[in-house]
C-alpha cells in the first residue's frame, strides 16, 4: 500500500497491528455489513497517521474489499493518508490531528449511557500524541464523569516522528500520570495477543473509572531495519526494501 | 427589548423540551450564556466539561456521530479560537452535527474587553468548509434559529451577543437558513446587515429620511451561506450598498457581501464594522460610538457611498 502510493506511516501502523487484530477479531462487536449498526462497538484511531492499518484491518474484516487498498492515498481513494470518515465504512471519526481522538470517544460513551446502550468504546493513542494537551482534558474529564464504557489503548512504542519520545518530550512517568488522572491502567506487552485480549475484557469488567492499557510495543515491528527507528515513522520503502520487509514478516 | 442571550437561553430551553435528541454542553459559563435555563430543566442532557472548550468540541462531535444534537456552548472566543482545529477536523471535516455557539460577539458585550470580544469569529468560522454561519437580528430571530438549526443536519455556527437590544420581528416572521429579508424599503441605497447592526441599520435609514433618502435595510442574518440573489437585487435596484456588522471589516459580512458583488455586479460599496482592532471594555453606547458603528455613522457611509456611485456613472 504504502510503497505503491509512495506515502504513508509504517513503523506506527506495525506498532498496533495486534492491537487493532485483537479488536477487531476478538474484542469488538461489530458487524461489517452494517456498519452504522446503532449496538456496535466503536473504535477511534486517535493516531490517525497508522490509517494503512485502520483500512488493512477494515477491509480483511469485510467491510470493504481487500482490493480497495491498492487506492491508498491516491487522487479520489475513499482511503485518505489520514481516515475519512465521511469516505470510508467502518470509520468513526476523522483523524489526524493529534490529540482530538479520545474526546470523540468520550462522546460516543455518554451517548451510550444517555441511549442505555452496552455497547463499548475504545480509542487507541499514539505516546507522542499524549504530548498534546487535549488529551488531559479528556483525562479528567473520563475519570470525573465516570466514563467507564471506554478504553484506551496507548501505542507505546517510544518513538515519535522526529527520535524517541524521551528526547522530543518525556512523557513518563506514563501509569502514574495516567492513575493521578483517576484512571485504571493496565500494562501489557501490545504484541501479544492473549494479553491484549486479556486487558481489554478486564478493562471492561471496571466500572466507575476508565481504563487505559498501557501496550508496550515496537515501532516497525517484525521488520529488522524498520524497528525502533524514526526514520520509518513516515518513510517509503524502495523496492528492495519492500521486498525484504514482506520476507522478514512472512518468516 | 429582551437580552439577545435571555433569548438563546429560552430558545434552548424550549428547543429541550421539543427534541430529545438535543444535548448542551458548558465550559464554565453557562450562567453567561444562559445555557443554565436548559441546564436546570434537563440536567442529564447537560455536560459541564470544565474550561477545556477543546475537549468539549471533540465530546459533542462524539455524541453527535451517536444521533444526538449537541449544542457546544461558550464565548465565540474560545469556541472559535481556542477549539478551532477540533471545530475545522472533529466537527466540519467529519460532517458531525455540532451547533457551535458562540457568546459575547464583536464590540457590545459590556465591560468584558478585548480578551472576551470576538472580532474575529464570523471569519474564522465561515473559511472553515462546510459550516453555516448565522448571526441573528434579535430575539424572536434568534428563537427561530435555534429551532432551525436543530432541523439542519450539519454543522452550523450561532453568534449570541450579552444585551438587550430592539426588537424587529414578531411571530409571523419566518427565518429560513441562507435567506435574507428585507426589513425596510427604499430605493436610493441598501444597507445591508447583521445581528445587533441590524436595528441600528434601521435607525440608520430614519435618519435618513429627514434628508429624504430612502435606504432599503436587508437584514442578512446567515452569512454562510451568503444569500446572493438578494444582493445582487440590491446593487441592481440601488446601486450603492452599506455593510454593517459588528465584527472586523475583513473576513465577515462585508467582505462576504464584496465577494458577490465583485463576482456579479460590481457596485459601490462601504463597510461600517470594527476596523481591525480589538474591543474594549465600556457601554454598548460608548463603544458604538468610539468605534464609528453608530446609525449616525451608518448613515453618513450611505450618503458617502451614494456619492461614489454618483462619481462612477
Amino acid at each position: 500500500m504504502v510503497t505503491d502510493a509512495q506515502v504513508g506511516h509504517i513503523g506506527g501502523s506495525f506498532s498496533s497491528a495486534e492491537i487493532l487484530t485483537s479488536l477487531y477479531f476478538y474484542i469488538m462487536r461489530v458487524d461489517p455489513a452494517n456498519p452504522n449498526w446503532p449496538d456496535r462497538d466503536r473504535f477511534i484511531l486517535s493516531k490517525g497517521h497508522g490509517a494503512s492499518l485502520l483500512y488493512s484491518t477494515l477491509a480483511e474484516r469485510g467491510f470493504f474489499p481487500v482490493e480497495k487498498l491498492s487506492t491508498f492515498g491516491k487522487l479520489g481513494s475513499i482511503l485518505q493518508v489520514h481516515p475519512d470518515r465521511t469516505k470510508v465504512p467502518g470509520v468513526e471519526a476523522s483523524t489526524g490531528a493529534l490529540g482530538q481522538g479520545l474526546s470523540i470517544g468520550i462522546g460516543m460513551a455518554l451517548a451510550a449511557k444517555l441511549d442505555k446502550k452496552d455497547y463499548h468504546t475504545y480509542v487507541v493513542l499514539g505516546d507522542g500524541e499524549t504530548q498534546e494537551g487535549q488529551i488531559w482534558e479528556a483525562a479528567m474529564f473520563a475519570s470525573h464523569s465516570k466514563v467507564d464504557n471506554l478504553t484506551a489503548i496507548l501505542d507505546y512504542n517510544n518513538v515519535q516522528l522526529m527520535g524517541n519520545v524521551p528526547e522530543i518530550m518525556q512523557i513518563k512517568p506514563v501509569k502514574e500520570k495516567w492513575n493521578s488522572f483517576g484512571w485504571n491502567t493496565i500494562e501489557i506487552d501490545g504484541h501479544d495477543f492473549k494479553q491484549i485480549i486479556g486487558a481489554a475484557n478486564s478493562a471492561k469488567m471496571k466500572k466507575e473509572v476508565p481504563t487505559i492499557i498501557i501496550a508496550r510495543t515496537t515501532k516497525g515491528k517484525g521488520v529488522s531495519f524498520m524497528q525502533n527507528t524514526c526514520e520509518w515513522h513516515g518513510k517509503v520503502p524502495s523496492e528492495g526494501e519492500y521486498k525484504k520487509a514482506i520476507r522478514e514478516l512472512e518468516e | 427589548m429582551v437580552a439577545m442571550r435571555d433569548a438563546f437561553g429560552k430558545a434552548l430551553l424550549e428547543l429541550g423540551s421539543l427534541n430529545k435528541k438535543v444535548v448542551v454542553l458548558d465550559a464554565d459559563l453557562a450562567s453567561s450564556t444562559r445555557a443554565t435555563f436548559f441546564a436546570q430543566k434537563f440536567p442529564d442532557r447537560f455536560f459541564q466539561v470544565g474550561i477545556a472548550e477543546q475537549n468539549m468540541v471533540g465530546i459533542a462531535a462524539g455524541l453527535a456521530s451517536c444521533g444526538k444534537i449537541p449544542f457546544v456552548t461558550s464565548f465565540a472566543v474560545f469556541v472559535t479560537k481556542r477549539a478551532a482545529d477540533q471545530v475545522s477536523i472533529s466537527v466540519a471535516y467529519s460532517r458531525f452535527n455540532v451547533k457551535l455557539v458562540g457568546a459575547y460577539t464583536g464590540l457590545f458585550n459590556g465591560s468584558t474587553g478585548a480578551s472576551h470580544m470576538a472580532v474575529e469569529d464570523i471569519a474564522i468560522m465561515r473559511a472553515i468548509p462546510g459550516i453555516i454561519v448565522i448571526d441573528p437580528a434579535d430575539a424572536e430571530e434568534m428563537r427561530q434559529a435555534v429551532m432551525k438549526i436543530s432541523e439542519y443536519n450539519g454543522p452550523v455556527y450561532l453568534r449570541e451577543t450579552r444585551d438587550e437590544w430592539p426588537d424587529i420581528f414578531d411571530a409571523s416572521y419566518n427565518f429560513t437558513i441562507g435567506k435574507s429579508t428585507t426589513v425596510m424599503d427604499g430605493e436610493d441605497a441598501t444597507i445591508i446587515a447583521c445581528g445587533v447592526m441590524t436595528s441600528e441599520s434601521i435607525k440608520a435609514a430614519e435618519i435618513l429620511k429627514k434628508d429624504k433618502i430612502n435606504a432599503r435595510v436587508v437584514n442578512m442574518s446567515t452569512i454562510k451561506p451568503i444569500d446572493s440573489d438578494m444582493i445582487i437585487e440590491c446593487a441592481s435596484k440601488t446601486g450603492a450598498i452599506v455593510v454593517a456588522e459588528n465584527h472586523n471589516i475583513y473576513g465577515g459580512l462585508g467582505s462576504a457581501v464584496a465577494e458577490v458583488l465583485g463576482e456579479n455586479i460590481p457596485t459601490p460599496m462601504l463597510r461600517i464594522g470594527i476596523r481591525d482592532v480589538l474591543g474594549e471594555a465600556g457601554n454598548n453606547r460608548e463603544l458604538l460610538e468610539k468605534y464609528n458603528m453608530s446609525a449616525e455613522h451608518i448613515a453618513k457611509a450611505v450618503k458617502r457611498v451614494m456619492d461614489m456611485r454618483k462619481t462612477l456613472r
